[in-house]
């Protein structure tokens, strides 16, 4: 025993490399393992999605991009290039009016010049950039500026009158009027009832009570018919104002329950801190309750938003060419009639587009705003 | 600053009301205005739609012009206004526009309830039934039983019901919004009739892609006379609309097209015709236009027969027959009262 050194108790001198973990726990397998087929149902359920997809997949691969055709003059001459392929053709000859509705050619520059401005008026408000308050008093004046662009009338920009608008124009004005002007005026309505002063408190519940109690469309009629009773005859109240005066009352209401909701979580201490604080109403609201108030009610702020921009097409029906109604009229060409779904998938997509970006941005700011609250 | 707004707004608002209670006639207007306002259907295959200039076409949209041809003496002088089933009638009566041009039919209710004045009927329709070939029903009484797409909230859903309880038949609707959508529903084979006007129906059939396995029953069971409509009330701008649809009917019997139009306005020698025209008499200035309206008219959009080949004929890609719609001539129901 004693001369037998391979029996010499073994010491590790370092530690033991680790071995690497699982295939089934990391990388793709393992990622797989946990998403995928974690429990006997999740194993059912991604069977089932697999096999849906691999039985559409290809057939709409086909249909949408592999046949398709991207240019031709009519629904026949689509069908005789390619009898079972989407005829995108429609969407390209149309794009101007889907974009602008019927917005004069050579004026176009200045609704592109818009929305151009639109973004860098929207930057500041998204996101923080140097100079921002230079770039916030170019926001404030922006729906000026926008009015004066897209109507004209002033300032030697010719006129063009609102049945000239439709197409993604029209939703833009309409969602961006709507955005813009519903928050600030929410906001008012949620203070406001809240508040100790029994006439503003009725008047805020009033209004509140009533536009959620009645249906969008109902608002729209009455501003497309019903105001028209009303009015004197030959006045001619732009119907564009009134749906937009409409659905900024309606989004403003449902804002300001929203944003009553921030204002009620936040605890009876914060209003109370603010007070003994010293400051007065306005101040404890801006610098206490309405940033806490508010960053409580983003998701659903931004939920709201998210509704309105797509209830922007229900002015198709009081006869307004948005996306949705410009292809009523498309359709009823003899060129283009008997073609349905590649419209409808199309303006799908615009919207998809554009409501996935809000709620991707909310996530955004839900993640910036809530560093306060990881320990 | 705000409480003295509001009092002052309202002060003035009601003041405009006073003011417009003894309003012009809506010929004075509309010359006033220099734009004819005319409510058209927001899209009907023929009837009304958009070409890819952005312009107004087709058979409702025609006749607008024709007025604002005969009013203004410029066809293009017309602020078309797309109007949906729910709102075109408030779009009539709140005023917003002067006619409404949009395959309206005439019925007791809307003459006499809703207050309007119909200008005529220029189009004769029915309604009638669509089925695929493979099925075999040769008439409609044969349809005991069948699954029917139908638009909801027209006057077919009720003509329907009526025909199937008078003839002890069943059916089992299937409900749709839009014409679209009865097409797709109709090709899906999810029901094996389709209903809905006949000029519909054929419509609807020449975008198939076989339209030849598909057949329009015989039977017609109902009418949907189609027509212009003004307010009631104002029995000028009444008289202008029904003259300007009779004038069009009563050019297409004699012969005069948008082609030969000038040329017989000078040379033309039959009594009626120079009447017509305006070469002879001060008929044109009676009803507050000028005394050539109808030649302005012709050259604008052509006579009945034009705007109906144009639109909706056997050479078009709706593809429809004049039928019912000829001149009494040959067989139709185009009577247009005599001109004189």
């Amino acid at each position: 025993m004693q001369g037998d050194k391979t029996n010499v108790a073994f010491v590790a001198q370092n530690e033991k490399p680790a071995l690497p973990a699982p295939v089934t726990t990391t990388g793709p397998m393992g990622w797989v393992m946990a998403n995928l087929f974690s429990s006997p149902l999740n194993v059912l359920l991604t069977l089932i999605a697999g096999f849906m997809l691999v039985y559409s997949l290809p057939d709409l691969y086909q249909w949408a991009i592999a046949k398709a055709v991207w240019s031709a003059s009519s629904y026949d001459e689509c069908r005789s290039l390619s009898p079972d392929g989407a005829c995108w053709a429609v969407v390209s000859e149309r794009a101007g009016q889907f974009t602008y509705g019927f917005y004069p050619e050579h004026l176009r520059w200045r609704p592109n010049l818009a929305f151009l401005l639109l973004l860098v008026a929207i930057a500041p408000v998204l996101y923080k950039l140097p100079y921002r308050s230079a770039l916030l008093a170019f926001t404030a004046i922006y729906p000026l500026i926008a009015y004066l662009l897209i109507w004209g009338g002033l300032f030697g920009f010719e006129f063009v009158p609102s049945d000239k608008m439709g197409g993604f124009l029209l939703t833009m004005i309409i969602g961006c009027t709507g955005i813009s002007f519903s928050l600030p005026i929410g906001v008012m309505l949620a203070l406001g009832r809240n508040s100790n002063m029994i006439f503003i408190k009725t008047i805020c519940v009033g209004f509140i009570e009533f536009i959620r109690g009645v249906p969008l469309i109902t608002l729209l009629f009455v501003a497309s018919t019903l105001l028209n009773y009303f009015l004197p005859k030959g006045w001619d109240f732009d119907l564009i104002l009134r749906v937009l005066i409409m659905v900024t009352l309606f989004a403003s209401a449902y804002m300001a329950e929203v944003i009553r909701g921030g204002l009620a979580a936040l605890p009876r201490g914060q209003y109370e801190a603010a007070d003994a604080l010293g400051l007065n109403y306005f101040q404890s609201m801006r610098l206490i309750i309405l940033p806490q108030a508010l960053k409580i009610s983003i998701p659903g702020i931004v939920n709201t938003f998210i509704g309105l921009f797509k209830d922007t097409t229900l002015v198709s029906i009081i006869g307004l060419f948005d996306p949705l109604g410009i292809i009523q009229p498309i359709l009823a060409d003899p060129n283009w009639n008997g073609l349905v779904v590649e419209l409808y998938v199309f303006v799908a997509a615009f919207f998809f587009i554009f409501c996935f970006a809000m709620s991707r941005y909310s996530m955004y700011l839900e993640g910036k705003l809530s560093t306060g609250d990881h320990r | 600053m705000a409480q003295k707004i509001l009092p002052a707004a309202l002060v003035g608002i009601l003041g405009m009301v006073a003011a417009t209670t003894t309003q012009a006639s809506t010929l004075e207007d509309v010359k006033a205005r220099g734009m004819l306002h005319c409510a058209v259907s927001t899209g009907l295959a023929g009837f009304s739609f958009i070409d890819d200039k952005g312009e107004y076409r087709g058979f409702d949209v025609d006749y607008c012009r024709a007025v604002a041809a005969a009013v203004l003496g410029d066809p293009t002088k017309v602020k078309f206004t797309p109007t949906t089933g729910k709102t075109r009638f408030t779009a009539l009566s709140s005023g917003e526009v002067d006619l409404l041009s949009r395959n309206t039919t005439w019925t007791f209710s809307r003459d006499v309830d809703l207050k309007f004045s119909f200008a005529g009927v220029s189009y004769y329709d029915g309604q009638g039934f669509m089925v695929p070939k493979s099925l075999g029903v040769e008439s409609a009484l044969e349809l005991d039983g069948a699954t029917v797409c139908i638009q909801t909230g027209t006057t077919t859903e009720a003509n329907l019901a009526d025909y199937f309880r008078a003839n002890n038949m069943s059916y089992e609707p299937v409900p749709v919004e839009k014409n679209s959508e009865a097409r797709q529903n109709y090709l899906a084979e999810a029901c094996d009739v389709y209903t809905t006007d006949a000029s519909g129906l054929a419509a609807s059939r020449a975008t198939f892609d076989k339209p030849d396995e598909h057949i329009i029953l015989p039977e017609i069971i109902s009418k949907e006379p189609l027509g212009p409509l003004v307010n009631q009330g104002d029995e000028q701008w009444a008289d202008i609309a029904r003259w300007t649809l009779n004038v069009l009917v009563e050019a297409e019997e004699k012969g005069i097209t948008q082609a030969n139009v000038e040329e017989m306005a000078k040379t033309a020698t039959s009594p009626e015709i120079r009447r017509l025209l305006g070469a002879e008499g001060e008929l044109g200035s009676k009803i507050g236009l000028p005394n050539d309206y109808v030649v302005q008219v012709i050259k604008a959009t052509g006579n009945y027969g034009e705007i109906f080949a144009r639109n909706l004929g056997e050479d078009t890609k709706i593809g429809l027959a004049r039928g019912l719609n000829a001149q009494w001539t040959d067989g139709g129901l185009l009577y247009a009262q005599p001109y004189r």
